[in-house]
């Protein structure tokens, strides 16, 4: 049986790694003592899967992984998700837990498609983030941007750096009102001004449009002067396409994505 | 919003930041308003080293459940948050609390390794508190050092308040509640200290008075006036098994390089290698109950979600019910996918056994701290291991499937022969013999593999080689390019690779492992002029230390080469470790006629350690 936890990270955890994170849920599930499935050999290890890396310094709202139960482990979502929070950090929360099936189609990694973000900034290094009047100037500004047909991105990949058009990535951005949260330190463990922008971006391997770059473009663009360590950086969450005959199926959260179990792909049995 | 010491962009420009944030799983965080004694627990290297020490833990834990006081971490800062620290005049702060080192009432540092003696400056320096002990002032925290270094303090004694002698268990409460009266305001500093000196392990240095001869060597050695104990007494805990153990050590979300539970099974060695001063000065061997080991390590695993165990002692082989404790063991983690590690076992037939339980062959290496190549050398260490024992052991392992050897030797032991050295390669020939002799080709797992790796001997106090010269580091390096030359001429060259330790670096050890309070200078110079992290390879500056002996007109190898004549007064004479000093002449003695003494279970040898009345010496054999 598979389980897909979501899971948050926020506070001065945004400064341990992807994967500490790892061996830091492996251990929370031993405490927890959820019946975790063991690979077989001299060194059994718990079939884990995290989608998504977060980098060091951002929070987030919707991490992911999938963790396979032993054979006739009984699954309650409820007791599932107190037993992990007993064992947690403050900074790290379990939202929710969801029976996925374990067939391989279904691994969360592969099933990103794309990820939502908010974006503020840092109290006081921006002279537009501290007015609510400026939302409206900003969303006038996102309107025009978004209207390029193409918006030719500089972006540096593992061997070189290529010029990338990032327009078809973009699914939704606008300027809006941080969360209090997110304002008074909450999240970030720093304060942030109250202005700030809200993404739904590409997040599939390949075509995966990293928020810091939208915004620092977006800046330029709208010829606004954003230092770049004045970036707060939340992930909202992470999305799936429900899977379809065809490609684009809608965007829904990776916890609620409904497989739909066809013949050709049996569900439930790795072992 | 939790306070950090340092900012955002701090932290993301920095490798790590990990290291410096706190919020660690078991990690204890109190109300300041309820707590009376703040104490910072330093390790003075980087996090992953620091973490990984077994001792902070168990202090840390003892300290958190005492009432009133608050014990907090403090590990050095990597050289990156170092430059950035000085830049920005941001002081060293405690992870828990992130509060500034400087307003604890106290700084415990724990010296397991010389190395790190410009590490413990940095500490101070980058806490703003006054680097010598006579400089400081009334609010200035108490600096105690413990750990294995405090058995010779005199290079560091400049800088620390009081060193503890003996385990960290037995007189904290004493201490503590004397200086709940400095607190109160009825003693001072000064008098605390003077006060501090009269509890058993206690050592004032500030209480002593060095003098000279003309020779250099050490004149007399006494404290300042009759009312401080001329002798300090090393104190330790008798009964293991109900000394204070934590039940949920601090589980860092880096990895550390102890990334496991660690279960203490004993304390103290049976065996008493010449050169070991861990098997001298941690004596007598004591034992924790097995039952109890059990329930720790049950308890540890659950707290910790940890994935592997690994048993600590000396040498576990020793330990009498390690059959009952790993069949326990196996049979716990077996069904909840938990590795055990077994280090510091004897290679015999039993030990093999259990490897074979519990590790993948294939991957694992058989380790013989053979430490001498030749059975004449071994003798003159009291290594107790005989060739015989070691083909024997061999030979069974590759008859199990294994086919990886490590060796670990030494290099300039007292009475080193051109011929002992040439062992070491020849040793390791008749082993990759024995392989192919006895494994038939179609039962070898490839190649055999030898990996053979010498250190350079370094003379420890309270040893029966205090008194030894070490070789001056050319003699060492021909030694090793010896060795090198001659695992090339031999049959099997393809399958024994050989590496050697640097000479400088154990130079420096020699010379703080033996100094006196002179050295002080040498280190604080050094310090001064970017030394730090000297433990570690790609940080250490030799030219800084050659610089920093030249300017105090220090010569090391006073220290390091010379042969002490036992009527010498050495530096650390004023400890007592509980192995005599007749006992340790007996050994040197001994050493030099190539004779071997029995280990504790076979015949006492009348080391001292009767004297605290417990452990191996009053314990039959029980295995």
């Amino acid at each position: 049986m598979r389980i897909r936890v979501r899971f948050t990270k926020t506070g001065p955890l945004k400064f341990i790694g992807h994967l500490d994170v790892m061996r830091y849920f492996q251990k929370a599930v031993r405490r927890a003592d959820i019946p975790a499935a063991l690979s077989e050999g001299f060194s059994p290890h718990m079939i884990m899967s995290f989608a998504q890396p977060l980098g060091v310094g951002k929070t987030s709202g919707g991490e992911y992984f999938d963790l396979d139960l032993k054979d006739g482990a009984s699954f309650d979502r409820d007791d599932f998700v107190d037993r992990l929070n007993r064992q947690m950090s403050p900074g790290i929360e379990v939202l929710n837990a969801a029976e996925v099936p374990a067939d391989k189609k279904n691994k969360g990694m592969a099933l990103v498609a794309a990820a939502s973000y908010m974006i503020c900034f840092r109290k006081g290094q921006t002279d537009f983030a501290n007015e609510t009047d400026s939302i409206s100037r900003l969303s006038e500004k996102i309107h025009a941007y978004l209207a390029q047909e193409q918006i030719p991105v500089l972006r540096k990949t593992k061997k070189s750096e290529e010029e990338t058009d990032i327009r078809p990535w973009i699914f939704d951005m606008e300027a809006c009102l941080a969360d209090e949260k997110m304002q008074n330190g909450d999240i970030w463990n720093v304060e942030a001004d109250p202005v700030g922008f809200r993404i739904l971006v590409s997040a599939r391997s390949g075509s995966n449009l990293k928020p810091e770059l939208l915004i620092m473009n977006f800046a330029s663009y709208a010829g606004l002067s954003v230092p770049e360590a004045s970036l707060l950086i939340h992930r909202i969450n992470l999305y799936g396409r429900q899977p379809k005959a065809e490609e684009d199926g809608d965007l829904v959260p990776l916890d609620e994505i409904r497989v739909v179990r066809t013949d050709s792909s049996v569900p439930s049995s790795d072992s | 919003m939790r306070k950090l010491a340092l900012d955002d962009e701090i932290l993301l420009s920095i490798d790590k930041p990990e290291r410096y944030i706190g919020c660690e799983v078991n990690s204890v965080v109190k109300s300041r308003e309820e707590t009376e004694i703040r104490f910072a627990m330093c390790f003075p290297d980087v996090y992953e080293i620091g973490m990984s020490h077994l001792g902070i833990q168990i202090l840390y834990d003892m300290f958190n459940r005492m009432d009133g006081v608050w014990c907090e971490r403090v590990y050095s800062p990597w050289t990156d948050l170092d430059r950035v620290m000085r830049e920005r005049h941001i002081p060293l702060f405690a992870l828990e609390s992130q509060d500034p080192v400087k307003d604890f009432d106290f700084l415990g540092i724990t010296i397991q390794y010389e190395m790190c003696y410009t590490n413990i400056l940095q500490i101070l320096d980058l806490s703003g508190i006054p680097l010598h002990a006579e400089d400081r002032s009334e609010n200035d925290p108490i600096v105690i050092g413990g750990g294995p270094c405090t058995y010779n303090p005199e290079p560091m004694a400049a800088f620390f308040d009081l060193f503890y002698i003996g385990e960290g268990e037995t007189v904290y409460p004493a201490l503590f509640d004397l200086y709940r009266k400095k607190k109160a305001g009825k003693i001072d500093r000064r008098g605390f200290l003077r006060r501090a000196a009269e509890i058993d392990g206690i050592y004032v240095p500030s209480l002593y008075q060095a003098a000279y001869h003309e020779d250099q060597t050490l004149a007399s050695f006494t404290p300042v006036d009759p009312s401080v104990p001329e002798k300090v007494h090393k104190q330790i805990v008798m009964d293991l098994t109900d000394a204070t153990y934590p039940d949920a050590p601090v589980v860092p979300y880096i990895q550390a390089t102890q990334d496991r539970v660690v279960l203490e099974i004993m304390r103290g060695c049976i065996r008493g290698c010449r050169f070991c001063q861990a098997g001298m000065i941690y004596r007598p061997q004591r034992e924790k109950d097995v039952k109890k080991l059990e329930e720790q390590a049950v308890r540890m695993l659950r707290s910790t979600g940890y994935d592997e165990i690994s048993l600590s002692s000396l040498s576990s082989s020793d330990y009498s019910r390690l059959g009952e404790l790993l069949d326990f063991l196996i049979r716990y983690c077996d069904g909840h996918g938990i590795n055990i590690s077994l280090p510091s076992l004897r290679i015999d037939s039993f030990s093999l056994d259990i490897m074979n339980k519990v590790q993948d062959i294939k991957k694992s290496s058989l380790t013989f701290a053979a430490e001498a190549g030749s059975q004449r050398m071994r003798d003159v260490i009291n290594k107790g291991l005989t060739e015989e024992e070691i083909m024997d052991g061999a030979l069974q392992a590759f008859r199990g499937g294994w086919n990886k050897v490590k060796f670990y030797f030494m290099l300039g032991l007292p009475g080193e022969t051109e011929e002992d050295v040439l062992e070491i390669p020849h040793l390791c020939e008749r082993v990759a013999e024995c392989y192919y002799d006895n494994i038939p080709k179609e039962k070898r797992n490839g190649k055999i593999a030898i990996t053979a790796s010498s250190s350079f001997f370094v003379p420890k106090p309270f040893t029966p080689f205090q008194w030894a010269p070490m070789d001056r580091p050319e003699v060492y390096l021909d030694k090793a390019h010896s060795v090198k030359d001659e695992v090339r001429r031999q049959l099997n060259q393809k399958s024994i690779r050989y590496t050697y330790h640097d000479a400088w670096v154990s130079v420096l050890e020699g010379v703080f492992a033996r100094g006196d309070r002179r050295i002080a200078d040498v280190i604080e110079t050094a310090y001064r002029h970017g030394a730090l992290y000297d433990a570690w390879t790609e940080t250490f500056h030799k030219e800084i230390w050659e610089e920093a002996f030249r300017s105090s007109g220090i010569d090391p190898y006073f220290y390091t080469a010379r042969t002490r004549d036992t009527s010498e007064l050495l530096p650390w004479d004023f400890i007592d470790c509980g192995v005599s000093r007749s006992f340790l002449e007996r050994e040197w003695k001994n050493a030099q006629a190539g004779t071997v003494t029995p280990n504790c279970r076979e015949r006492c040898s009348g080391c001292g350690c009767r004297q605290y009345q417990g452990g191996i010496c009053f314990v039959p054999d029980g295995r």
